[in-house]
């Protein structure tokens, strides 16, 4: 088949060949992980090594953390459409891509973890109101259908579908009202980051994750909806990092990619600022009210004091610091460095409010708990990403996701 | 749920819950409603060039 009039015209791709060999390699690895959701459907939650005491597991920390990675997108929605950032076009297209496999991938793995897939829709028919799962839900279903919604006027513009005045006219149309969805993915991802957050924070029979509240929120809400807030531009500028090295070109220009770095940059340091704040209170106040001290919660070879200062020094403070000065945005190496620390930071930090949460012992005969995966689990952790990889690639190839493209890679 | 569904009450819990879910999917649907029926009538009315870009 000749696939030429499917690539956007002015731009080069790797041969067919090339292309199918990456995809089979990346297929076969989506293989394994759907034997995996197939084992776990059909023969239930036994193939996970969950159990009443440790119910939350490694899918829901890739749950909250591919939420947190994809929050780029209603981030850089917000600041392109409604602060008017519009340098920020340049790179939106990818933002939304990432966004749409990470919450695509989010429902999958949350579709897998109910063990019952065929009755998901009782979440939405039989709601529990006082649940803050319930609105997670509600928000990451609609958010999901506006991350759609934004990504169908680019798959649109595939040279291709673009001859076909409807499909042309509707691309057309759709990105004239772009910026009533994008406030709509804004409000959502408000809520279901927040009360993500808000579900750690009101357990309090588990003095490690509770903490204070303002009226019905805890802390926790405001510090997850922001930290995506913060964190999530990095996702997008290490894919778009990723992107340039197999390619071997420059796809977005350097002003584009520091804007975005900078915004973050001052988002994570404020973050971990008002993370700092809420931790030294709790560690001072909320959990001595509650019979403990801030070491007994980091009295584990595995969940030891090391990783509080990996994720607010390490993975916050300095990355935060690299990303706001000039030189250090400037500096590819400093740049790359601090965008992986912030990757790191984020996902660090949804692992310690969902595994660490599960594994600190709450009465004095409990012991520490230790859980591992089994491979089932490992496995449909897994296809998110291969999953992720074919749609970024099929995107890349067939996709205008890069406007800049053609300008900083003229063809001779 | 719907107000006609038996597990309903008139509450503020079922009103801001799906308050909320009812008002962002109809900001949806009202959305693509509008961008469908316009492409409908730009094709009808032959405004079919494709010069006009979307950026």
């Amino acid at each position: 088949m000749n696939e030429t009039p499917l690539i956007p015209a002015g731009v080069k791709r790797c041969s067919k060949w090339q292309f199918s060999l990456w995809m089979a390699v990346v297929t076969a690895v989506l293989l394994w992980g759907v034997y995996a959701m197939y084992l776990i459907w059909y023969k239930g939650l036994n193939q996970t090594n969950m159990n009443d005491a440790y119910g939350f597991a490694l899918w829901i920390w890739a749950d909250l953390a591919v939420i947190a990675l994809g929050g780029g997108a209603f981030f850089s929605g917000f600041l392109t459409y409604i602060v008017g950032k519009n340098e920020l076009k340049n790179i939106i297209n990818l933002a939304v891509v990432i966004g749409f496999i990470c919450y695509s991938s989010a429902l999958l793995i949350l579709a897998i973890d109910i063990g019952q897939p065929l009755r998901g829709w009782f979440i939405f028919w039989h709601a529990n109101v006082h649940s803050m799962l319930t609105e997670v839900a509600f928000c990451l279903s609609c958010y999901f259908a506006v991350l759609t919604i934004e990504f169908i006027p680019l798959i649109l513009e595939n040279p291709k579908l673009d001859k076909k005045p409807f499909w042309h006219h509707l691309s057309h149309n759709m990105h004239g009202i772009m910026a009533i969805f994008a406030a709509t993915g804004v409000f959502l991802s408000f809520f279901h980051q927040g009360s993500l957050g808000g579900v750690a924070g009101v357990l309090y029979g588990r003095p490690f994750a509770f903490r204070e509240h303002i009226f019905i929120w805890p802390f926790t809400f405001f510090l997850f909806t922001w930290s995506a807030a913060a964190y999530g531009p990095c996702f997008t500028i290490l894919v778009t990092k990723i992107t340039e090295m197999i390619t071997r070109k420059k796809l977005v220009k350097d002003s584009a990619i520091h804007l975005f770095a900078k915004i973050s940059g001052w988002m994570i340091i404020t973050y971990i600022i008002a993370k700092s704040i809420d931790t030294i209170y709790w560690a001072f106040v909320t959990a001595p009210g509650m019979g403990f001290t801030l070491m007994d919660f980091y009295a584990s070879s595995t969940y030891n004091i090391g990783l509080l200062f990996a994720e607010i020094v390490i993975c916050g403070f300095i990355p935060g610091l690299i990303l706001i000065t000039k030189r250090g945005r400037e500096n590819s190496f400093l740049l790359m460095s601090a965008i992986i620390l912030g990757v790191i930071g984020v996902s660090l930090n949804r692992w310690v409010m969902v595994l660490q949460v599960m594994a600190v012992p709450v009465f004095s005969f409990n012991e520490w708990y230790t859980y591992m995966p089994s491979w089932q689990e490992v496995a449909t952790t897994v296809l998110p990403v291969a999953y992720g990889l074919i749609v970024i690639s099929l995107a890349h190839r067939y996709l205008p996701v890069f406007p800049q493209e053609k300008e900083l890679n003229p063809i001779d | 749920m719907f107000p006609f569904c038996f597990e309903w009450a008139w509450d503020i819990s079922h009103l801001v819950f799906m308050g909320g879910l009812w008002y962002a999917l109809s900001i949806i649907g009202a959305g693509m409603t509008f961008a469908i029926v316009k492409t409908i009538f730009d094709c009808s009315g032959g405004h079919d060039n494709q010069d006009h870009g979307h950026h």
